[in-house]
């Protein structure tokens, strides 16, 4: 696309990060994701294209959502205007457009819910902010419901917990129930339904790309590292995002994980039926999709016969399996019911199921079960980016915060130069790296650029002071969104990469 | 007795009736309503004592409004610690005898209607002149804040200005409570604090002021972290796996 030429944003005086843009009304208008066509539609089974009666039918789907979801009636019921979730979305500090503001951003749907479903909006909807449901109305809901990566960051900081995510979440699916879906979300779906992956790799690609693999690594270390695919048996069944399988710098991390089993003498295997963590399910706020998306590693699990789960470097994946999988498919521990019980009794409870890559790594450290060469990683200069899904939304090991903790403890075991960026901006009140909740497409790239700004700030802090070459991150849209948009701030995407590239660096191969 | 106090008695009981009632079949439509899926803000409590405290923090201490904004969490802070002082100050009109407690924070209540006033007129300030705020205020914000200010102001009067015959308000109160009414004393800043009263209890169950019971029950707060140990399957997701 020969759009007009995106430029970042100019970085804020780093003695003033509070400082808050002036106000632009209708900066990001324009910002909106190509609209899915008929094919892509059906195959969801949401109508093709926008149908005669939107309106009815989109109020009845939001009163349906009203019924259906705590969090969704109680987040149009409890927003008092106070204003403190307003300087929090990286969208908005990024932009200045007001209704990138979370609770303006919420209010979109919130005045509609206010003249359908409230005394107050049907009697006097002018004194209380409830408008009617027109066409501008609904296109400003599909622009700035796209502008959302529902990473919580608003939650936060909300006095109620009112979380933007949910809200997007029920908007986006109202909009796909009256026909308006996004394209990049809703073809990603049908692609896993239909080839088992978001990047539509087939099995026998996945085969070659996994054989060329075992080759590189051989000829790097000398050592015969497997990378195997739909093995019966297998201990452990490694589910990771796609794009781990191809894309740079994903394929480093696919690199390490493989390198931590061979050390630590763990069976594991891939599935191509499974060949995709993420779930773009959540992202468009489809209970159905979303259950339909997860069954299909219930089901390659039950298949390959294996003991446990494991989740590659992927956040909003970490955030569906930790905390939806048990509820959607039985992955898990603790159920009583035939379904759940079908699955949990085959896995191993000695181990949290699922487990992310970085807490079974971090436990075999602690075990000493894996040695490493430290100074291997002595040109990088090392920070790490909390992803949203992974800090606000999952957690890692026994405790709270072990999802903070764990993936440092890593980072600090096989590398000897780690610096911390500034506080406000890491752990719980992380920035979205700026292209999470289905918006990494390229028509999207402005908002995507103007979003990444204050992690950019945050990045150019600790780059200046201690010369930070290298930004881990364990999600493989923030590795894709960060590669794609710190050019535009005048950084090399080579220094974006995985927690497990950096453990693939140091690990002692063959014999310890 | 008069027409007044008439009009006064019987608009006590219908804001008091539309208030529990109104208030009542929200709460109970918030519990009624499901939560598929496990939401918490992470990092969060694991378990059901962590959940409680953690709420506890927000109801009480404003945790998470602190982390967003010192200057509004202390605007906020001085208008609802004054006004939960000057509630419990308000219960020695509706009991007798008078609790000691009650009896104790009779002076500390003066001081929470100036707390009031201030985080009022503060909250005010912040959505007249802070642009963003501006922008997402409504007319009924506005309006929500001057109604509060009326009725903090209006007490404030009968307290510093003209006396009342809070003896008689008493009276007055008892006999609502002991469905005998009895005459309320004719007062022009009494009438006014009375009207302003009711009327928050009239919009109490149709406007923003359902953050009150709403917090209770937002998922993200009153969740806790333990979704790989215990399955939690809500009853229309359930159905989908009868299918």
């Amino acid at each position: 696309m020969a759009g007009p030429e995106i430029t970042a944003p100019a970085l804020r005086d780093p003695r003033n990060y509070s400082q808050i843009p002036a106000l632009q009304p209708g900066a990001m208008a324009a910002a909106t994701p190509y609209i899915a066509n008929e094919k892509i539609q059906e195959a969801l089974g949401f109508p093709g294209k926008l149908v005669d009666d939107w309106h009815d039918k989109a109020i009845a789907r939001m009163g349906e959502l009203l019924g259906k979801y705590r969090s969704f009636k109680v987040f149009m019921d409890a927003c008092v205007h106070c204003g403190a979730c307003s300087d929090k979305c990286h969208y908005f500090i990024g932009s200045g457009d007001p209704k990138n503001m979370p609770v303006a951003r919420q209010d979109l749907l919130r005045s509609v819910y206010r003249r359908h479903f409230t005394l107050a909006g049907k009697l006097v909807p002018r004194l209380v902010g409830a408008r009617e449901l027109t066409r501008e109305v609904l296109d400003e809901w599909y622009t700035y419901y796209n502008q959302c990566s529902e990473c919580r960051r608003c939650s936060v900081f909300c006095p109620y917990g009112i979380d933007t995510a949910e809200v997007t979440m029920a908007a986006r699916e109202i909009l796909d129930s009256v026909g308006m879906g996004q394209k990049y979300s809703n073809e990603i779906i049908g692609k896993v339904h239909k080839i088992g992956n978001n990047l539509g790799l087939p099995g026998p690609a996945l085969e070659n790309t996994l054989e060329g693999l075992e080759e590189d690594v051989k000829e790097d270390t000398g050592i015969d590292v497997r990378y195997p695919l739909d093995v019966q048996g297998a201990e452990v069944l490694l589910v990771t995002p796609s794009a781990d399988f191809f894309a740079e710098p994903h394929i480093e991390s696919l690199i390490g994980y493989g390198k931590v089993f061979h050390a630590a003498g763990i069976s594991w295997t891939l599935s191509s039926k499974a060949s995709e963590a993420g779930n773009f399910g959540m992202f468009i706020g489809n209970y159905e999709q979303l259950r339909k998306v997860a069954l299909r590693v219930r089901e390659a699990a039950l298949e390959l016969g294996v003991k446990r789960i494991v989740v590659g470097e992927c956040g909003h994946a970490w955030r569906v399996a930790y905390s939806f999988w048990n509820t959607l498919t039985g992955i898990g521990a603790g159920a009583s019911d035939p379904f759940a019980v079908q699955l949990q009794s085959q896995l191993d409870h000695r181990y949290k199921q699922p487990m992310h890559i970085c807490e079974l790594t971090w436990e075999l450290i602690q075990k000493g079960a894996l040695s490493f060469d430290k100074e291997a990683n002595d040109h990088r200069v090392i920070t790490f980016h909390d992803s949203c899904n992974v800090a606000r939304a999952s957690r890692m090991g026994d405790t709270p915060g072990g999802q903070f903790e764990i993936p440092r403890n890593i980072i600090k075991a096989v590398a000897n130069r780690y610096v911390e960026m500034a506080p406000g901006t890491t752990h719980e009140q992380t920035f979205c790296c700026g292209g999470g909740g289905g918006i990494l497409t390229d028509e999207m790239l402005e908002l995507r650029v103007k979003g990444a700004l204050p992690r950019m700030e945050a990045l150019k802090q600790v780059v200046d002071s201690d010369g930070v070459n290298f930004m881990a991150t364990i999600c493989a849209i923030c590795k894709a969104q960060f590669t794609k948009v710190v050019p535009y701030y005048g950084f090399k995407m080579s220094m974006i990469g995985g927690v497990h590239q950096l453990v693939g660096t140091a690990i002692k191969l063959g014999d310890k | 007795m008069s027409a007044a106090s008439w009009f006064f008695a019987l608009l006590f009981y219908v804001a008091t009736a539309v208030l529990l009632i109104g208030v009542g079949r929200k709460i109970a439509d918030y519990a009624r309503t499901p939560a598929p899926l496990l939401i918490a803000t992470t990092p969060a409590p694991t378990t059901r004592g962590g959940v409680w405290l953690r709420m506890l923090r927000e109801v009480a201490l404003f945790e998470s409004l602190f982390k967003s904004n010192l200057w509004l969490w202390i605007l906020g802070m001085l208008f609802h610690v004054g006004l939960a002082l000057a509630l419990a100050r308000h219960l020695r009109y509706f009991t007798e005898p008078v609790c000691d407690w009650v009896v104790m924070i009779q002076p500390f209540g003066i001081y929470a209607g100036l707390a009031m006033l201030v985080g009022l007129a503060g909250l005010w300030a912040r959505r007249l002149w802070l642009p963003r705020i501006r922008y997402l205020s409504t007319p009924s914000d506005h309006l929500m804040l001057l109604l509060l200010l009326g009725i903090t102001a209006s007490g404030l009067t009968m307290k510093f200005v003209s006396h009342t015959d809070i003896v008689a308000v008493k009276v007055f109160f008892l006999g609502l409570m002991r469905f005998t009414p009895q005459p309320l004393p004719a007062d022009a800043p009494l009438y006014v604090h009375l009207t302003l009263v009711a009327l928050l209890m009239l919009v109490f169950p149709v406007s923003k002021l359902l953050h009150a019971p709403g917090i209770f029950f937002s998922p993200t707060r009153n969740q806790p972290d333990n979704p790989r140990e215990a399955r939690h399957l809500a009853p229309w997701a359930a159905q989908l796996e009868r299918k």
